[in-house]
């Protein structure tokens, strides 16, 4: 099974959002909520670069670590998934993500926070493949009809790159190599405890 | 004017070899990768650099971020490394502490109970009973106390349901008490608040430490040793019941409304820092109450009797 991750090389990036409005189109996800963002450092300074986060699908994952109703699961695909109905919305797991991924829509008691919302990967949750229950809370199940995640698909300059880690992480050292630059593989030494050398 | 035109000249000059120097500059300054190409990332911003940056301390600020032009200005914290040591305290210190103050509560008192056993009424009753408390203060107090256990049996479920609790309940069964606990402990925070700001209000006058109260702890406050030295209408052992309620409580409730309250006034980092404060608060005060509740209860005679007999 592939070790499925994210990359985002941040040298291309054009900070276009595109990679954003597919998720949210993609996933009909609610007003209010983003799974993915893209974050521009030293904005308009030389050097200036643009990231695009969403959930990383942490190696040993922390959220997973401290929620209070143990509601998540890893897929054979190393996907970091969750249970809608299990989740209490109690904000845990924003906490320990080091990369700010769960949401919470504000309906919850006095607005505060609902049940968590974050990427999925485009693999859905614990419901059956392509249900309506899966689609309403949890979005389109792609990597189930064999596709990889839109976001990255659709990315124009190919600067976001999702798949079997290990071949994503070919194709960056490839590109730095031919390129001779490349600012690093942005999250991963703290999602996956390892760096691209580049 | 000829002076003015030298002066000119030499302004012009100037400026020329300011642009020459200006425009070689950054040339000079970028490095050049091996084949003598330009390396547009000599400046670039890069992960690694600013990780560092991070580790350097509270300088480098808490987490790496950006512009976003998305509305949830929040979401420009990129990574922010701060939550491994907070899921290290949720997942580890917290445990211990919770059990070793809990457990250790409850079995000092045993043993006590076993050393000691209830605490006697020396001459008996006397056949009258006095009203300490009014029925208002009374009602205060066991709102309070009901809300506060409450609170402390969700609280602690938060923290321990899922390793206690879930294998013997299973997934749904305890995700849906976990539901209801997280709701009872956030609507019975408001009455606990409350209790806790009336007991302030109805009770400070009274708990003020002074002389007395230091004579009550040298002649071991009746509880060590069969004395009964004097006290006003609070002893000092009561006072320090009532400090940890009142301090611990407002401690608690602060807490605990930044977290009900996400962003109201905190940002990720104050949040992890009152989640750490309520917490190690929280079961440090729900052992004091233990003790509470055993002096109230069978560590003191007269429980069975406290109220009035005929009011
Ligand atoms: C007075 C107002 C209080 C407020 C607003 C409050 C709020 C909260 C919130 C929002 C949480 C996070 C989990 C969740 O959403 O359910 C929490 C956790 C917790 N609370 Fe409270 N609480 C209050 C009082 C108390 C009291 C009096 C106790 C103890 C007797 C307590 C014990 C705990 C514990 C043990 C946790 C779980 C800590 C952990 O494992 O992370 N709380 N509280
Ligand atoms: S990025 Fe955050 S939400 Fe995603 S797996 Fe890691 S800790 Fe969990
Ligand atoms: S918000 Fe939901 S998913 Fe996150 S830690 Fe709490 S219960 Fe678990």
């Amino acid at each position: 099974m592939a070790r499925m991750k994210f990359l985002c090389d941040a040298d291309r990036c054009i900070e276009c959002n595109a990679c954003v409005t597919a998720c949210k189109n993609e996933h009909e996800v609610p007003w209010g909520i983003n799974r993915r963002r893209v974050v521009t450092i030293n904005d308009g300074k030389p050097g200036e670069r643009s990231v695009s986060m969403a959930c990383m699908h942490c190696t040993d994952a922390p959220c997973a670590a401290v929620c209070p109703v143990n509601c998540f699961y890893t897929t054979a695909d190393a996907v970091v998934l969750h249970s809608k109905d299990l989740c209490i919305g109690c904000g845990y797991c924003f906490y320990a993500c080091p990369f700010g991924a769960p949401q919470y829509p504000k309906v919850g008691n006095f607005g505060s926070r609902g049940k968590m919302d974050k990427c999925t990967f485009c693999a859905g949750g614990p419901e059956a493949d392509h249900s309506k229950e899966e689609y309403e809370k949890y979005g389109s199940n792609r990597l189930a009809e064999g596709k990889l995640p839109l976001c990255a698909e659709m990315c124009s300059t190919k600067s976001l790159l999702a798949g079997d880690g290990d071949i994503i992480a070919q194709i960056y050292k490839e590109r730095v190599v031919r390129r001779g630059y490349g600012s690093g593989a942005w999250g991963w030494k703290t999602a996956y405890k390892e760096s691209i050398a580049t | 004017m000829a002076g003015l035109f030298a002066n000119a000249r030499f302004i012009v000059a100037a400026l020329a070899l300011a642009l020459i120097v200006g425009v070689a500059a950054p040339a000079g300054a970028q490095q050049r990768n091996s084949d003598n190409s330009v390396n547009p990332t000599a400046s670039a911003v890069k992960e690694d650099q600013l990780l560092n940056a991070l580790k350097s301390g509270p300088g480098g600020g808490d987490s790496i971020s950006g512009r976003v032009s998305i509305p949830d200005q929040k979401s420009g914290n990129l990574i922010q490394p701060a939550g491994q040591a907070w899921r290290a305290f949720h997942e580890g210190a917290l445990h211990w502490l919770a059990a070793i103050a809990i457990l250790g509560m409850l079995a000092v008192l045993v043993v006590f109970y076993l050393m000691r056993g209830m605490v006697k009424l020396e001459n008996g009753r006397s056949g009258r009973s006095i009203v300490r408390f009014n029925a208002f203060e009374r009602g205060v107090h066991w709102m309070t106390a009901g809300c506060f256990i409450v609170l402390a049996i969700t609280g602690l479920n938060i923290s321990f349901g899922k390793s206690l609790l879930l294998p013997l309940f299973g997934a749904d069964a305890f995700a849906a008490w976990s539901q209801w606990g997280k709701y009872a402990h956030n609507y019975l925070s408001f009455p606990f608040t409350l209790g806790v700001v009336l007991m302030l209000l109805m009770w400070v006058a009274n708990n003020i430490p002074n002389g007395v109260d230091i004579a009550w702890i040298k002649r071991g406050g009746g509880i060590v040793g069969n004395d009964h030295p004097p006290a006003y209408k609070f002893n000092a052992g009561q006072k320090v019941i009532y400090w940890i309620v009142v301090l611990g409580g407002g401690c608690v409730a602060t807490t605990g409304y930044f977290l009900m309250f996400p962003f109201y006034g905190t940002d990720i980092a104050g949040m992890q820092l009152a989640q750490v404060i309520h917490a190690t608060v929280a079961v440090l005060f729900i052992a004091a109450m233990i003790a509470h509740i055993y002096i109230g209860s069978i560590g003191m005679d007269g429980f069975s009797r406290s109220r009035p007999a005929a009011a």
